[in-house]
């Protein structure tokens, strides 16, 4: 086990001169002026400009009423086909849910997902939704992302958007700690009711043993 | 019918004014689990007054085991086998939709006969999952032939799929790349006359279950789910398509070779208990057919599996992939950045989605209606956890 733990700390530090490349690598400024420009700052990887020459219209489409609604405010992160990630500020994501449900037509959350960027210190939420109403739009997800900061953790809720939130809120609070503002029940879940340690999906909570 | 928000509106006032005295004699405080004989690891609390039930609260978590933190301390091909655990009687469709993902992000194509025995193999297990499930389905309405027909019939699935894959419920079969191994000579066969024999039986099961009146009085018109609260509450699987949304991932975004397999959508539109429990056994019918035509459309020989380096590792990046299990969409969204280890994994599992409507379909009803509607909600308590 310690072996084991010997070989990923080089690692690590051996990473952590080439990390600020990668973790600053999101190449996310660069990319509401050009959609197409945004692609080469993706460092060493030929793959990913490989994998996603041309977006799709349908999908393109799909982003560009995004991009009409909200302009700078809104990031579209990638185009794929059947797949858009849109990022926006936390004091947007309200507005954001309500006009991708009532003008785009996605209504309803499939998940909520937490990650912790401990580097970034922010935690970002992903919300996918999907829909039930338009048969062109069954195949879709939107990734509806939105970033807080780790120390003090505060978003929205969307319960009042998509109702179907709620328990994904809930687990996310509790696996990563983000409080969600307007939730009726910001409380244990999951987790053991006795459970007195920092929320486990956090990158410092560390498996005991590994 | 009430909409929605009048529901819930109710469900909060009569949960949340039980506290005041003058009326909290009249109510009685249940916990159903979680050590309950059909309930699994799981509890709810309910308030009754009478024989109505007034409040509900579920308390899932008994088997939290966080899987997803597990995931961020092995590789993309170690993390398959404790990634079946949470459901090991689907655990083919638990695995495929995580595969699918590692895939995109690793950036290999599966071979096209290992698609088709991926595909067969996930059949195969949903036959399996829906059989135990109803099963229990039977047993918690006091019909035992029910529980004893499926539970014997789920045998000949596992039999094929021990032949299969050599395990007889966990099977670590789909990994990143493609399936652990070819077919055994003479499967096809041994599979196409198991799966008559079956939709033979299938004929029986309606008879003895599906059309016993005593069946369709508990379970018809109770709990009644319409298809804006469905789309509301973004249930998913049997649940949505019972309640009139023809929605299944296998034709709404096909993975691998499911656009070139034929068959249809099986959905109701009455919302209730009986359409719930009567779905999964439409799609059962229908598995056998799609079964039959993957097996005839299948290449006789070809490689089953990508060959992927030790390590597999893509660049930075993140997929959302889907597939449609024995409880409705299975989401893996996995995060890489750039290490053999997923930075991080999020598994949406369609018991997850389907348990939010059971405070909403509960309220209102009977206690004795309380097996025949959460049951019918195609839960696993393990894989909500997760």
């Amino acid at each position: 086990m310690s072996s084991e733990k010997k070989q990923e700390k080089p690692a690590k530090t051996a990473n952590s001169s080439s990390k600020p490349s990668t973790t600053a690598k999101p190449p996310v400024p660069a990319k509401p002026t050009a959609p197409a420009a945004a692609k080469p700052p993706a460092p060493a990887a030929a793959p990913p400009a490989k994998k996603e020459p041309e977006p799709p219209a349908f999908e393109k489409g799909l982003a560009d009423q995004i991009r009409k609604k909200f302009g700078e405010s809104a990031r579209i992160l990638y185009i794929r086909p059947l797949r858009i990630k849109v990022q926006v500020e936390p004091k947007d994501i309200v507005e954001a849910a309500t006009f991708l449900r009532d003008s785009m037509g996605f209504d309803h959350a499939e998940s909520v997902a937490g990650t912790d960027y401990p580097k970034d210190g922010q935690i970002e939420v992903v919300y996918h939704l999907g829909s039930y109403a338009r048969d062109d739009l069954a195949a879709h997800v939107i990734a509806l992302a939105t970033r807080t900061t780790r120390d003090d953790a505060r978003l929205p809720t969307l319960i009042n958007v998509y109702k179907s939130v709620e328990y994904h809120e809930r687990e996310t609070f509790e696996m990563l700690g983000v409080y969600f503002e307007g939730h009726p029940r910001n409380d244990r879940f999951l987790l053991p009711e006795d459970w007195a340690d920092i929320p486990p999906l956090r990158k410092d909570f560390r498996i005991k043993g590994r | 019918m009430a909409s929605l928000e009048d529901k819930f509106e109710e469900s909060k006032k009569l949960g949340l004014q039980i506290v005041k005295e003058s009326e909290e004699d009249r109510l009685m405080t249940l916990s159903v689990g979680p050590q309950h004989p059909g309930s699994g690891h799981f509890r709810f609390i309910i308030k009754v007054d009478g024989d109505y039930i007034v409040y509900c609260d579920p308390d899932p978590g008994y088997v939290h085991r966080g899987e997803e933190k597990m995931c961020e301390y092995r590789n993309v091909i170690q993390n398959i086998p404790h990634l079946e655990r949470p459901v090991i009687h689907d655990s083919n469709n638990i695995t495929y939709s995580y595969s699918l993902a590692i895939e995109e992000l690793v950036g290999v194509e599966v071979p096209r006969r290992g698609q088709f025995i991926r595909a067969i193999a996930s059949e195969l297990n949903r036959q399996v999952y829906t059989l135990y499930w109803l099963a229990i389905y039977g047993i918690f309405l006091g019909h035992s032939t029910m529980f004893m027909w499926p539970a014997g019939d789920r045998e000949l699935f596992i039999d094929l799929l021990e032949a299969l894959t050599g395990a007889r419920v966990t099977h670590a079969f789909n990994i990143p790349g493609g399936v652990r191994n070819d077919m055994p000579d003479g499967f096809k066969d041994r599979c196409i006359r198991q799966v008559r024999y079956f939709e033979k039986r299938l004929k029986e099961y309606e008879d003895i279950f599906y059309n016993n009146p005593l069946f369709r009085q508990r379970t018809e018109q109770v709990g009644v789910l319409s298809r804006d609260d469905a789309a509301k509450l973004g249930v998913t699987g049997s649940v949505v398509r019972a309640s009139g949304i023809p929605y299944d991932i296998r034709k709404a975004e096909p993975y691998d070779i499911y656009n070139e397999i034929d068959f249809k959508v099986q959905y109701m539109k009455t919302g209730d208990s009986y359409a719930r429990s009567y779905v999964p056994f439409l799609d059962m019918r229908e598995s056998c057919h799609i079964i039959e035509d993957l097996l005839d459309k299948m290449p006789e020989s070809g490689e089953v599996r990508a060959k992927l380096q030790p390590n597999p590792k893509g660049p930075p990046g993140e997929a959302y992939r889907r597939v449609e299990s024995g409880r409705g969409a299975l989401g893996y969204y996995v995060v890489s950045d750039g290490t053999p280890k997923p930075y991080r994994v999020k598994i949406s599992v369609g018991s997850f989605r389907n348990i939010l409507a059971l405070p909403y379909l509960l309220v209102g009803q009977k206690l004795a209606d309380m097996p025949a509607i959460y049951w019918s909600l195609n839960y696993w308590p393990v894989e909500a956890d997760r």
